[in-house]
């Protein structure tokens, strides 16, 4: 129930005070409501859950942890793969 | 997908096991709350990753596990009455009520329909103007804003043939009743991270104070989960009891505060039934009294209706974490996704459902 799924505003459009936008996955395009997220425009990366945009992804905080992260990955490669485990 | 498929990294994956069994001294037992996480932790084996004495026990996250039986068996009642549409989340349709589920009562003629959304209940009600229509709303914080937005449109449109049957619950009193349980094994949480994105996390600042408890607010993917779980480690091999926020990317301290404005336009916090556990002072978000008449429980008068729980299902202590699901003896057997003897079987987020789905059964084969 809890699950969000990131994606991108395509474009955002407001009427009667409530606020949608069009939000690409991958290939498939929705209709979001952009409502819970004034911050976030055309461009930005928002997390999706029952329809409804619950966060604009910071880009600069997934940046540095995934940086983080590689530089650990970068690590094990050069221990060899193992194709049994994830 | 940006965002996905780089926290589904193998190489990052296993260097973050790599370096968990390099830091662990102690066993220690953890938990993660919310189903999701138990999920991606099951699909994906993260936990025969870890080192021996890790374990991780899976917590009450599920919210279609937890719904009350009562409010199943009060939604399958409104759904059989002629004038009715219900209106569900689509994991709700096979979880058990006392004698029946809304599959089956949809098999009889009811009109239930599934929906993704608040938003698609509402279309229904606007089409079918002289049917009533009940959405069955319910979730945990993440939820809640969604849940609330239809109730405040449905006022705001003076849409007269729509209520809501609520069953949304908070997690912060569920931990805190579980680490004042005398039964409690639990070391470590990892903060269920789509929960914390609305609600923020100063809250689990109080429960890491009151039980020296680390927890760390973890997000969804392998790598997510892989890092919360080293960062819980670190801190507890340190004898160190402080909140972090792994999922930096999506949650702040002080949560979605636009997202907090509507729940608390709607809603208030009340005691509250969780299915196998009981009840938690507080642990709820009730109707206030300015939307009562969005409330289907009033509106039908379904106080009357209530249940009392089958006593073959062992899924209360599941959600507390202090048995493993393959520890149940219907587990497998006289219990299944087809064929559920409780909730926590049924849910895409279940613990028992993953345990089925991912491998666990196997064992039973």
């Amino acid at each position: 129930m809890c699950l969000a799924v990131p994606g991108r505003v395509l474009e955002v459009a407001e009427s009667d005070g409530l606020r949608s936008g069009k939000v690409q996955f991958g290939g498939i395009v929705r209709n979001v409501r952009l409502d819970f997220v004034p911050e976030a425009g055309a461009g930005d990366y928002v997390m999706v859950h029952v329809g409804f945009a619950i966060s604009r992804v910071d880009e600069e905080e997934a940046r540095r942890t995934y940086e983080i992260l590689q530089t650990m990955g970068a690590l094990t490669e050069e221990l060899g793969p193992n194709e049994d485990a994830i | 997908m940006k965002y996905l498929d780089e926290y589904r990294d193998r190489a990052i994956a296993r260097a973050l096991a790599a370096e968990i069994a390099s830091v662990v001294i102690h066993p220690w037992v953890l938990m993660e709350i919310c189903g999701g996480q138990t999920h991606t932790i099951m699909r994906y084996g993260l936990d025969e990753l870890l080192p021996r004495g890790i374990e991780l026990v899976h917590g009450p996250g599920c919210p279609v596990c937890v719904t009350p039986l009562d409010t199943v068996d009060r939604a399958i009642a409104l759904a059989k009455r002629p004038d009715v549409i219900l209106v569900s989340y689509g994991d709700m349709l096979r979880v058990p009520g006392s004698h029946s589920d809304l599959l089956r009562a949809k098999a009889m003629g009811a009109d239930v329909r599934v929906a993704y959304s608040p938003t698609e209940a509402l279309k229904i009600a606007r089409s079918n103007p002289e049917r009533n229509v009940v959405f069955l709303a319910i979730g945990f914080e993440t939820t809640a804003p969604a849940n609330a937005m239809a109730a405040w449109e449905a006022k705001h449109e003076g849409l007269a043939n729509f209520t809501m049957l609520v069953s949304h619950v908070l997690v912060p009193p569920a931990i805190r009743a579980l680490l004042a349980s005398p039964n409690n094994r639990i070391q470590g949480f990892i903060a269920p991270g789509h929960v914390c994105t609305i609600a923020g996390y100063r809250e689990y600042e109080d429960l890491c104070r009151e039980f020296k408890v680390p927890m760390v607010v973890g997000g969804f993917e392998p790598v997510d989960l892989l890092e919360a779980i080293l960062m819980l480690v670190k801190r507890l091999e340190a004898g160190e009891a402080v909140v972090e926020n792994q999922y930096a990317r999506s949650v702040t301290y002080r949560g979605n505060l636009s997202a907090q404005r509507i729940v608390n336009e709607v809603f208030e916090v009340g005691d509250q039934k969780w299915r196998g556990i009981g009840e938690i002072a507080r642990s709820g978000l009730q109707f206030r009294k300015e939307y009562i008449r969005y409330d289907a429980n009033y509106v039908f008068n379904l106080d009357l209706i209530s249940a009392e729980e089958p006593a073959e299902c062992m899924s209360a202590l599941v959600l507390q974490g202090l048995q493993k699901p393959t520890d149940c003896a219907a587990f497998g057997t006289r219990c299944t996704p087809e064929s559920p003897l409780g909730a926590a079987m049924v849910s895409g987020e279940g613990a028992c459902a993953a345990y089925y789905r991912y491998r666990r059964h196997k064992e039973f084969q």
